[in-house]
């Protein structure tokens, strides 16, 4: 029964100062109360090393691993580390960026739970690790093909599965909608037309800023 | 051919010292659908390789295609023991980029169903876990506890299991008339109940040896193989969300934290034990301290109006049908809010665009982290073991699948 042993965090301000002076760290922000660095991708092992064993830090947890997909963006996975500390009771976000070939570097030999978390990326984005002597699939299906959380894979996925009575067996066949996957944009006319025909010099000085 | 038929009998004996165990995906302590590859020397496992995924349903995808009133539902879905805890950690992701605030009563009964929904779960947890290690008594007593705290759930909000009570901006709606009451005569009656429950278990002589000094965990290994909630307090880590990031009234009532020494399976039966009481302590206080008022903002853009004034109201027909197509927009911005669910900490990772739906909605699942420290713990123990630290996780497929 230890109610004085959970402390109070330190503000997310000081922590996002003392972020800003690890190398490899490009920017510290504080949204809505959490602290965000966006960082290099190639410094992310030493980052993340430092974020553990520095003593004004101690995040002792990597709660949460995962990515996020920007198909327009160059680089277009975020990766996405949550740490936690218990002892200082601080959160930190760790977000670095990479795209489909260039691998980052696996965190399971700093957090040996991270090993999971790194398969599910690979599993659903096709972030590569490296270092991650274990990239299996985790999620889907055994022989799965494709990364079904990138933006660019369809919601119903390619094949769909059944149990052929005549081959006794379960088979994967191409998907068959009945009727086609309707998505809605929901903008309004007044949200979705930006640029009205003949309107064009008002739309110019908008965007100079001009009433 | 001589030369083979001489190998043969060496080959086979190689076989015989370490072999394979398919453990599931059908198995009834595996809890789901666990497909769990032992490799065995005798009765000993060797190694553990958890095979999961059999129950993915794609909740990550299907959410990034629906608006955020349309996705709470997935979330009781995913650990459908504990449906209202998964529900929550999403509405306070929700109203973090909202930047909105509940009303004091949707609090309070925000908190009350959270620890309904902890008793709930570790009601069903603790019975089923005896029940792998051949107890069969505590299941039969448990589920009836269950049950009438199903009925407070479908009280409230129509549904035993798949609730969809909490929504972003407060509750679906208030508690029926005298629901409060029922609920003070229940939570009077169950301290007796626990203590019933307890001289099955804590000091059955079966039960210890199943459980104590198996599947120990530090506090440094726990803490590195990302345990929370009770299976890392067993592990002597002081840490609860409720205490140190607290959220809804947490602030306001008063509770102990229950601390484990051992980090071993027995331990994790206690924190649960120790907590089911703390929950009823934390009812009483809810009960005690709501008072009449909203459950949730009144702001029609985010929560619809009442039935009976749709029928005489313009403005809140047009309210109702704007909200349940299109949905609210919410702020482009991203956020990783977490609550102490009964397994551990349940969290969200949130990233808006700006538009109805959310652009990502990554679920950090508790048993998801719990279930990939199995090889570790049941290594060099008995095959019987590892199903006794199966139980002790409080595994969910529903939610490590999502």
């Amino acid at each position: 029964m230890a109610e004085d042993a959970i402390e109070a965090g330190a503000a997310p301000a000081t922590l996002a100062d003392q972020l800003a002076t690890i190398p490899g760290v490009l920017s510290v922000t504080v949204e809505n109360g959490e602290v965000v660095a966006h960082a290099r991708a190639d410094a992310i092992l030493t980052i993340v090393t430092t974020l553990r064993d520095d003593p004004r830090f101690a995040f002792e947890q990597l709660i949460d691993l995962c990515g996020v997909d920007w198909p327009e963006r160059a680089e277009r996975f975020d990766v996405v580390y949550n740490l936690l500390s218990v002892s200082l009771n601080q959160r930190v976000r760790v977000i670095v960026t990479t795209d489909e070939t260039t691998p980052v570097a696996s965190v399971h030999g700093v957090w040996p739970v991270a090993t999971w978390w790194e398969r599910e990326a690979w599993d659903l984005f096709g972030i590569a690790f490296s270092g991650q002597p274990d990239l299996r699939r985790i999620l889907t299906d055994y022989g799965f093909e494709g990364h079904p959380l990138r933006k660019d894979f369809p919601l119903t996925g390619y094949v769909e599965v059944r149990y052929d009575e005549d081959r006794k067996q379960v088979v994967y066949e191409p998907v068959r909608l009945t009727q086609d996957f309707r998505s809605f944009d929901f903008l309004s006319p007044w949200e979705a037309i930006t640029t009205l025909p003949g309107d064009e010099k008002a739309q110019a000085a908008r965007k100079e800023g001009k009433p | 051919m001589s030369e083979t038929a001489v190998t043969a009998p060496e080959t086979k004996i190689v076989e015989i010292d370490s072999h394979a165990i398919n453990f599931g995906p059908q198995h009834p302590a595996a809890h789901g659908v666990l497909r769990l590859i032992l490799e065995m020397d005798g009765e000993v496992v060797e190694r553990a390789d958890p095979h999961i995924g059999l129950l993915h349903r794609g909740t990550e995808k299907l959410i990034e295609y629906k608006t955020y009133i349309q996705a709470v539902p997935y979330f009781d879905r995913l650990d459908y023991v504990s449906p209202m805890a998964q529900e929550h950690a999403f509405v306070l992701a929700t109203e973090k980029l909202l930047g909105i605030e509940v009303p004091e009563r949707g609090k309070w009964v925000r908190t009350l169903f959270s620890e309904i929904t902890r008793v709930l779960n570790h009601l069903l947890n603790l019975t089923t876990y005896a029940l792998d290690c051949g107890a069969i008594t505590p299941s039969l007593w448990g589920f009836e506890e269950r049950e009438k705290l199903m009925e407070f759930y479908e009280a409230a909000s129509g549904a035993r299991l798949h609730s969809n009570y909490f929504r972003p901006g407060g509750v679906a709606k208030d508690l029926p008339a005298g629901m409060e009451a029922r609920i003070a005569e229940w939570a009077d009656g169950f301290p007796k109940f626990i203590d019933d429950l307890e001289t099955l278990l804590t000091e059955n002589r079966i039960w210890k040896q199943r459980t104590v000094d198996i599947g120990i965990m530090s506090a440094e290994d726990a803490l590195a193989w990302g345990f929370t909630g009770p299976c890392l307090r067993a592990s002597g880590v002081p840490w609860d969300l409720r205490k140190a990031q607290p959220y809804e009234m947490y602030e306001h009532v008063q509770f102990d934290v229950a601390i484990g020494r051992n980090g071993d399976c027995y331990d994790r039966y206690l924190m649960r034990i120790a907590e089911m009481r703390e929950s009823v302590k934390i009812i009483k206080q809810c009960l005690a301290a709501m008072k009449p008022g909203p459950v949730k903002v009144q702001d029609r853009k985010f929560t619809p109006p009442k039935r009976s004034e749709m029928k005489h109201s313009m403005e809140a027909l047009i309210h109702h049908f704007k909200l349940y197509t299109e949905g609210f927009h919410v702020p482009a911005g991203a956020t990783y809010t977490a609550v102490e669910s009964p397994k551990g900490e349940f969290g969200v990772y949130l990233v808006a665009d700006g538009t109805n739906r959310p652009y990502r909605c990554k679920i950090r699942a508790t048993g998801f982290a719990h279930l990939q420290a199995i090889e570790t713990m049941s290594r060099r123990h008995m095959l019987a073991d590892a199903v006794a630290i199966i139980g002790s996780l409080d595994i969910v497929f529903g939610e490590i699948d999502r």
